[in-house]
């Protein structure tokens, strides 16, 4: 029987010749992992809508464009970091150019101390054995066809880990750059494999932006693990090009009293999708898993959650806010599972949208799956306009139409923000947010004029 | 000539006649009351007067200095002087007291031509304004009107008049739900901004404020227009006597 999938997809073509000069490619290991993500991804294609978890999200757009692997040649054309990464003064930054490693561009010698980092695909090269069992294969059926590809086509990324008791008080600030190549579009896969170990404090900034335009596409999977006690914040900015697919999976594992403290602020690309497996399989731990999105044109953001509650009397904590205008779309889909055996959970998701045009869509659903009997868990989702009440009340006090409502849009998506529990942080992605309602404003002017 | 001058005006909302050829005329250095029934229109006057959609102005003329502002934006009249204390003020979830008030003042200084205050000159400027109505910082940064009792909203309306200084304040049943001192702090807010070159237009149902504001005139709205008016004495004959008598004369 033949799948039905999302028309002819070139994306797995060239693996063959691809796998042969990959790094490691002769570690059996690491060519059945890759093998078997091939595999999976040739026998399953892309998703189309009538898979469950991709049916709010169509990839035609992206079939057509036949991506193709990007070359080494793709990721040395840049020569600086794009300005409008993360401000983040002081931080130590890493930078992935179409997922590779960017050594010449990173702060490599100044890690904090208690951090080691280092590429994956020259760790690969120098010592594949250190990361046998560590690089975690890809369950087509669990983790979907996209981190799949991911694994078949698997070379780079970086691996990063803060040392048991470690406190790091410098952020590592991971620089992904999409770099559009001339007259091709062009993939990248990268792997990142994060550590927190047992008792340590970090915090981990991503900055995903391009360099350039033109269409290119990054498919990337960060595996995270918090050890015992670790407290790690992640916070990530999807700044993608306008003609940038972004489709990232964050799987994440959390021990006994652990506190992942997860942030994404989503607001470029064609089309994105920031997915999170976070599954709390300590006691006493804590999932933090907050967002917001900023979709306007025609871009479609997607933000998938599934929080696994494996183990008894952790907590999680989820809200969502976005803003969609023009004929943006929206994904939420926030699925929470409570185990048989994670008895006094304490779970709360909420996702909120502010639709500022009547072509604007948002498809958002929660999911409950409860298994246990004792626990305390709520959801809920709200989509509505900016309230015609409070701009009349602004406005009666002198307050322009145009300011009023960009004030309201700012304070709306304020509070997904001020999840965040770093004030730098809070002020950073503000800034963010204030830049896009600023743009928006200006665009209405323009179109108004 | 008068501040404010209401010809003729003539209101439906929702196709149903509300005003039906109100006349009224402020002069500059006045206050008067406006006084009624439930149902007789007085928050549809202080809506038309701020500019707020879905009340279709049919026939008639809300002069402010001579100019007809119906075809204005309520921002645009507020720039212009005017000022409507909200009989329900309304909640901003996530906006800032101070941030709300420090834009409002300073779009209003951008008009006049005077500089904008920064962030501590306000400061400086809306503590001074905000101390004699009890309140305090703690109040000023929270979101607007969010999670303040009935009568913190009602001060946060004088506060906001006390900054924004209009020449032609309107007060929407201001006094309901506010207790005795409560009241007093309302209306010394209140009288403060009263000079020879200001107005105010208080609407209320009882007597009660007028004996702390004391107006020059007093007005009977019923059935969408003016039935009578008079000096500060009227409002102690409705206290005394109430409304029915213009329900009556209507009904005849």
């Amino acid at each position: 029987m033949v799948r039905r999938t999302t028309g002819d997809t070139t994306l797995g073509d060239g693996f063959d010749t691809a796998a042969r000069r990959l790094p490691g490619a002769d570690v059996a290991w690491l060519t059945g992992l890759r093998r078997a993500g091939i595999e999976a991804f040739r026998a399953a294609g892309l998703p189309t809508r009538r898979v469950e978890a991709w049916k709010y999200t169509n990839l035609n757009a992206l079939a057509k464009l036949g991506f193709e692997p990007a070359d080494e040649d793709s990721s040395a054309a840049l020569d600086a970091i794009p300005a409008d990464a993360l401000a983040l003064d002081g931080a130590c930054r890493i930078v992935l150019v179409n997922g590779r490693l960017r050594r010449d561009l990173s702060d490599m010698d100044r890690i904090p101390d208690g951090v080691t980092v280092s590429g994956l695909a020259e760790t690969l090269t120098r010592d594949p054995a250190s990361l046998e069992g560590r690089i975690a294969p890809v369950s087509h059926d669990r983790d979907g066809a996209l981190a799949a590809l991911n694994a078949a086509f698997l070379e780079d990324g970086i691996v990063l880990d803060f040392a048991d008791g470690a406190e790091v008080a410098t952020p590592i600030h991971l620089i992904s750059v999409g770099v559009p190549a001339a007259g091709r579009a062009v993939a990248a896969y990268p792997r990142n494999l994060v550590v927190a170990g047992r008792g340590s404090r970090a915090t981990l900034v991503e900055s995903h932006v391009a360099a350039g335009r033109g269409p290119y596409f990054s498919n990337g999977v960060t595996d995270v693990t918090l050890q015992d006690e670790a407290k790690l914040t992640r916070a990530k900015l999807q700044n993608e090009g306008s003609e940038g697919f972004h489709i990232a999976l964050a799987r994440v594992s959390i021990g006994n009293g652990a506190v992942y403290d997860g942030f994404v602020l989503q607001r470029g690309g064609a089309l994105s999708r920031d997915e999170i497996h976070a599954s709390i399989i300590g006691s006493g731990a804590e999932c933090r898993l907050n967002g917001a999105y900023l979709g306007s044109g025609r871009q479609h953001i997607d933000n998938t959650t599934v929080i696994d509650h494996r183990a008894p009397g952790s907590l999680s904590r989820e809200v969502y806010k976005g803003v969609l205008d023009e004929r943006a779309r929206g994904v939420f889909q926030g699925r929470i599972v409570v185990h048989r055996d994670a008895q006094q959970t304490n779970g709360h998701q909420l996702n909120k949208t502010l639709l500022l045009s009547r072509d604007a869509e948002i498809d958002t659903k929660p999911e409950l799956e409860i298994y246990a009997d004792d626990v305390k868990c709520s959801h809920g989702a709200t989509v509505g306009e900016l309230s015609d009440a409070e701009l009349f009340y602004m406005r009666s006090r002198g307050i322009d139409e145009a300011t009023a409502r960009d004030m309201l849009v700012s304070a709306f998506v304020g509070e997904a923000i001020e999840q965040l529990r770093d004030a730098t942080l809070v002020r950073l992605f503000g800034d963010y947010v204030s830049g896009w309602v600023e743009a928006r404003h200006r665009s209405t002017e323009e179109s108004g004029a | 000539m008068a501040m404010l001058e209401i010809r003729n005006l003539h209101v439906t909302v929702d196709g149903k006649p509300i005003l039906k050829g109100l006349e009224l005329a402020i002069e500059p250095g006045e206050v008067h009351a406006l006084m009624g029934p439930n149902g007789a229109g007085k928050s549809t006057l202080s809506y038309v007067i701020a500019g707020r959609k879905g009340y279709d102005v049919t026939e008639g003329q809300v002069l402010f200095d001579g100019q007809d502002i119906l075809e204005m934006e309520p921002e645009e009249r507020a720039c212009a002087g005017l000022f409507l204390a909200f009989q329900y003020p309304v909640e901003i979830p996530g906006v800032s007291g101070t941030t709300f008030l420090k834009t409002a003042l300073n779009s209003l200084r951008k008009v006049r031509g005077e500089a904008e205050l920064d962030a501590m000159q306000f400061l400086k400027f809306v503590r001074e304004k905000a101390k004699p109505l009890g309140i305090g910082d703690e109040m000023l940064k929270r979101a607007v009107n969010v999670g303040f009792s009935g009568g913190e909203k009602k001060r946060n309306e004088v506060l906001q008049m006390a900054v924004l200084e209009p020449r032609l304040a309107v007060l929407d049943e201001t006094d309901s739900g506010l207790d005795i001192d409560a009241l007093r702090i309302v209306a010394d807010g209140v009288n403060k901004l009263r000079d020879p070159a200001r107005a105010t237009l208080v609407i209320t149902h009882y007597q009660r404020l007028l004996d702390h504001i004391v107006p020059d005139r007093v007005h009977v709205l019923a059935d969408g227009r003016i039935v009578k008016s008079g000096g500060k004495e009227l409002a102690l004959e409705l206290e005394e006597k109430g409304y029915a008598q213009f329900s009556g004369a209507q009904a005849a």
